[in-house]
């Protein structure tokens, strides 16, 4: 694809974060915009690493709670400034990737998946009973609200512009690294690891890299999630949040960058929609997911780029004044995004 | 003569096994830089095994691989591609989620100067040598006959040309050594002219030795300069096309059968 589209798909998507929030209706509202934007940069992170690189990982929930968590301990606890807390819970999460990435990535096989399942589970029973540091199951309050360079996040407006430009910047850096040798090599490892190899991909190498990067998503979530909320609890980190974030990139689309962005935002604020229909929410938020994955298996992305292009074609078949029919061959879904 | 060029190649006593089965006995196959060399054997007799213990996929019991001198034994498949050995594969292992253009760009992989800072920067430097990497890639698909397909998903070409665009995507790597498992497999008879055609211009034009797997008989004894025959993980013969044709218990064991 051209790189003037590339660019044009990044402009238009900071034009929509940055109106978003004059088209809410309340206050209320700006913050499930706040989590969908941290979602969405984990979910960005985790595509890069399953759409894109094939890998899995069924723990990548405890790598946004690391990073909560660190960053609450060395503000709240230690009482240090903010601006040495959310580094520290980035790495934090880096560093613990890493250190799982070494040994498992070496082997062939779903070792990964295996090894994050068990990391997620032991991380979350950490959270609950390492009371004295994390406060339990009732949780961690008192975490200090984000303050930069002298200038204190007090509005929910002003956190998620922050919020967001920090996702629009992740989705420029993952874009750059798709289309590079990078990101060549990773969907290579995806579809062959012997061929991929034999092209002098070194893939133990990359696939660490993309594993350590998706947990650097996570963890840049983890801290804005906790000095946004000024308060974290294990529940918000378990198992269940890893599976959603799954099926939020799977929703999405596979290996696609607005996949992850449409997944995310979908199924995070759908909760909020479906609320009037009060105990039937969870019944009608099933049986949505089921309909999208029956009738856009290949996600969000994918399936309204089919659609666009059936439009296309029953437009050009009946074609309406002022429109000159088979002008341009019909859209083709770019499963890449 | 043929004395005098030198080994690229020197596979020496290399035995392996799967499980219960002996793929490998004590296999040697030494193949001259300028040569096309090939193997042929029955099905299971331990030709893709073969290329697998020269490539690194296959870690053997025993023996060395040796490239212009340099042990390789024990090092991994991507060390390997860097020091100049390259295959193809018998079940096509084509990137199916990319375009054709972007899989043999994956096979000029350590050939794009530039590193992850300049991907993220997209510095002067990355925006050079992409274009120079594409521009190289639009070659080696003109080579094959491919370049007009450039840009169409990898997958939906037809069976013949996801052949040729794995032979581009190796030598996009500018091996010394190409390894072809089976290339001809599936092709017409016009496709398979056209590719000995191509394997001819691979050692003349690119200066590339060939090891050649083909069950295509009249493409082998066309292309060879040296055949290497294997039976049963064991080598039956070796020596020229013509030696080979002659060989009674060659005839007997593999090529009687046809
Ligand atoms: N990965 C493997 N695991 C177990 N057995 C294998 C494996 N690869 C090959 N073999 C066996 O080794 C023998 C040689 O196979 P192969 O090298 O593929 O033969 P060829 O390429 O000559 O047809 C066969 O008996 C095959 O079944
Ligand atoms: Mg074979």
């Amino acid at each position: 694809m051209a790189v003037s589209a590339r660019s044009l798909q990044l402009a238009v998507f900071a034009g929509l974060l940055a109106a978003a929030p004059l088209a809410l209706p309340n206050d209320y509202y700006i913050n499930i915009l706040i989590l969908c934007c941290f979602n969405a940069l984990i979910v960005m992170g985790l595509n890069l690493l399953m759409g894109y690189a094939g890998q899995v990982s069924l723990g990548h929930a405890a790598f946004f709670g690391l990073a909560a968590y660190t960053t609450a301990f060395v503000t709240a606890t230690a009482g240090l400034p903010v601006w040495a807390g959310v580094p520290a819970g980035i790495a934090v999460s880096a560093l613990v990737a890493w250190l799982i990435a070494v040994p498992t990535l070496k082997l062939q096989g779903n070792y990964l998946a295996m090894a994050t399942l068990g990391f997620g589970i032991i991380v979350s029973i950490v959270f609950n009973e390492a009371v004295n540091i994390t406060g339990g199951p009732s949780g961690f309050v008192g975490i200090p609200r984000l303050k930069l360079l002298g200038y204190a996040f007090t509005s929910d407006t002003a956190y998620y512009y922050l919020a967001a430009g920090v996702l629009w910047l992740a989705t420029l850096v993952s874009r750059r690294i798709i289309d590079s040798r990078t990101g060549r090599a990773l969907r290579a490892i995806h579809v062959s690891e012997q061929a991929a190899q034999a092209m002098g991909v070194d893939i133990a190498r990359h696939k660490r890299f993309v594993f350590v990067l998706s947990a650097v998503y996570a963890g840049v979530a983890g801290t804005l999630y906790a000095h946004h909320l000024t308060f974290v609890a294990p529940s918000s980190f378990g198992f269940n949040f890893s599976v959603q974030l799954i099926t939020m990139v799977v929703l999405g689309g596979m290996a696609s960058l607005w996949g992850a962005v449409a997944g995310a935002f979908f199924l995070t604020s759908l909760p909020e929609f479906l609320r009037v229909f009060e105990e039937m929410d969870i019944l009608i938020y099933g049986a949505m997911l089921v309909a999208c994955m029956m009738f856009m298996p290949s996600g969000l992305v994918g399936g309204l780029g089919k659609l666009a292009a059936w439009l296309k074609r029953k437009l050009t078949a009946n074609p309406t004044p002022g429109q000159k029919p088979g002008q341009k061959p019909g859209l083709k879904a770019d499963s890449r995004g | 003569m043929a004395e005098l060029l030198p080994e690229l190649l020197a596979v020496r006593g290399v035995s392996v096994r799967f499980g219960g089965v002996q793929a490998l006995t004590e296999v040697d196959l030494t193949a001259r830089a300028g040569d096309i060399t090939s193997v042929i054997g029955p099905n299971g007799a331990g030709k893709t095994t073969l290329l697998g213990v020269i490539n690194g996929a296959v870690t053997p019991l025993g023996g060395s691989v040796r490239l212009d001198g340099a042990d390789l034994s024990g090092r991994p498949i991507f060390e390997r591609a860097a020091a100049g050995v390259v295959r193809t594969f018998q079940n096509l292992e084509i990137f199916s989620n990319m375009t054709v253009l972007e899989n043999v760009m994956t096979g000029g992989h350590l050939h794009a100067g530039y590193t992850l800072l300049d991907s993220l920067l997209r510095t002067p430097r990355f925006r050079r040598e992409e274009k120079r990497l594409a521009a190289l890639c639009r070659e080696k698909l003109d080579f094959v006959g491919l370049a007009h397909k450039a840009h169409l998903p990898a997958a939906d070409l037809p069976y013949g040309e996801q052949r040729l665009l794995e032979i581009a995507r190796a030598i996009a790597v500018e091996p010394k050594l190409l390894l072809l498992d089976e290339p001809a497999a599936g092709m017409n008879n016009k496709e398979t002219q056209q590719l000995g055609a191509i394997i001819r211009r691979i050692r003349g034009e690119l200066s590339i030795g060939v090891v050649l797997v083909e069950h295509d008989m009249e493409l082998v004894m066309d292309v060879s300069d040296r055949i290497t025959v294997l039976n049963f993980g064991r080598i039956l013969a070796e020596g020229t096309p013509r030696e080979i044709q002659d060989n009674p218990e060659v005839v007997a064991a593999y090529l009687g059968e046809d």
